[in-house]
């Protein structure tokens, strides 16, 4: 179940600790990945050790004409893009009262704009290909909401809005449209956390642990899978039961 | 009829899988070939590719029968 010999999948933000997990399965199950992100050295280093079928794509996705260029460039690599997974985030926190419009309009570019642009840009060959998978990874915390995170937050939500209404136009060209919103996924992010921390957060968490990034790979492998054909605009939330919704 | 308007034809028959015959000059291609607005997407795509040309958004929402597309694109190409 859920082969994906043939398909070429490009992943953002493929040089942390969620995105380069999603690269893994997604490989494993047989995809061509083609591997962006910032910082080119983890990207080489997930190459070398993916060995075939895996290119490195080097994007500032806060670089509006970079970001344009990226699907191109993949299609350049690999032939075309088949599934989208739009993994990249990055926060700068801050209580609302003290956001700058800087602190929220970087978030909204990276998180929100790029993902629009990044979509639109592989959209053509899908329509056309009668074949599509995109793949959001968007964040509990924009269906619940997190103090001192509200241009994350309104940038996740927006994705998952996003989704569905791409999910509307282009359902009937085979083209599904998701969203994954992790909970609190064991990555370099968390791990700067204090054990306190820690275990304040699980409180909340009924299974009493946090993700592993391999599960939120796993739902990003079954959204793009064929056998997904049929779900698209939805949101699969994995977060232990931390929301439930 | 031009080879422009066969070419053209050709692509609105594939696409929207309409019998030839009506697809004639007044045809429009939402109301009378059952066309939705992304089939009109994908028609000025397919029409920008197969004469190599560059159709914009305000001048694609002008193309609104078959005629249309005829005139449009031989005007342009």
């Amino acid at each position: 179940m859920f082969d994906l010999t043939g398909k070429n999948a490009l992943i953002t933000g493929a040089s942390g600790g969620i995105g380069g997990e999603i690269a893994r399965v997604l490989h494993g199950a047989g995809a061509t990945v083609g591997l962006s992100g910032t910082r080119v050295e983890p990207l080489q280093a997930l190459a070398d050790e993916l060995g075939e079928r895996a290119h490195v794509l080097p994007c500032n996705l806060s670089d509006a004409e970079a970001v344009s260029a990226l699907p191109k460039q993949a299609v350049e690599a690999m032939g075309s893009v088949d599934i989208l997974v739009n993994n990249a985030g990055i926060t700068r926190d801050n209580l609302f009262m003290r956001m700058s419009d800087d602190e929220w309009q970087s978030v909204i570019d990276v998180n929100l704009s790029a993902t629009m642009r990044l979509c639109r840009g592989v959209m053509r060959p899908m329509m056309k290909a009668r074949w599509g998978r995109i793949v959001n990874i968007s964040s509990v915390v924009g269906a619940i909401g997190n103090p001192g995170q509200v241009n994350y937050a309104a940038s996740k939500a927006g994705m998952v809005g996003m989704a569905k209404s791409i999910a509307h136009e282009v359902a009937s060209r085979g083209i599904t449209v998701n969203t994954v919103a992790p909970g609190f996924i064991t990555t370099a992010m968390t791990d700067k956390l204090t054990d306190d921390q820690k275990a304040g957060l699980l409180t909340k968490v009924p299974a009493g642990r946090m993700g592993e990034a391999s599960e939120i790979a796993a739902a990003v492998l079954y959204l793009a899978s064929p056998e997904a054909a049929y779900v698209t605009g939805s949101t699969l939330h994995v977060n232990g039961g931390m929301a439930m919704l | 009829m031009s080879d422009v308007a066969d070419r053209v034809k050709k692509i609105v028959v594939e696409h929207l899988g309409v019998e030839e015959d009506k697809v004639t000059e007044s045809a429009s291609f939402i109301d009378d070939l059952g066309a939705d607005s992304l089939d009109t997407v994908e028609l000025v795509m397919a029409f920008e590719e197969e004469f190599g040309i560059e159709i914009p958004d305000d001048a694609a929402e002008t193309i609104q029968t078959f005629g249309d597309a005829v005139k449009f694109i031989t005007e342009a190409s």
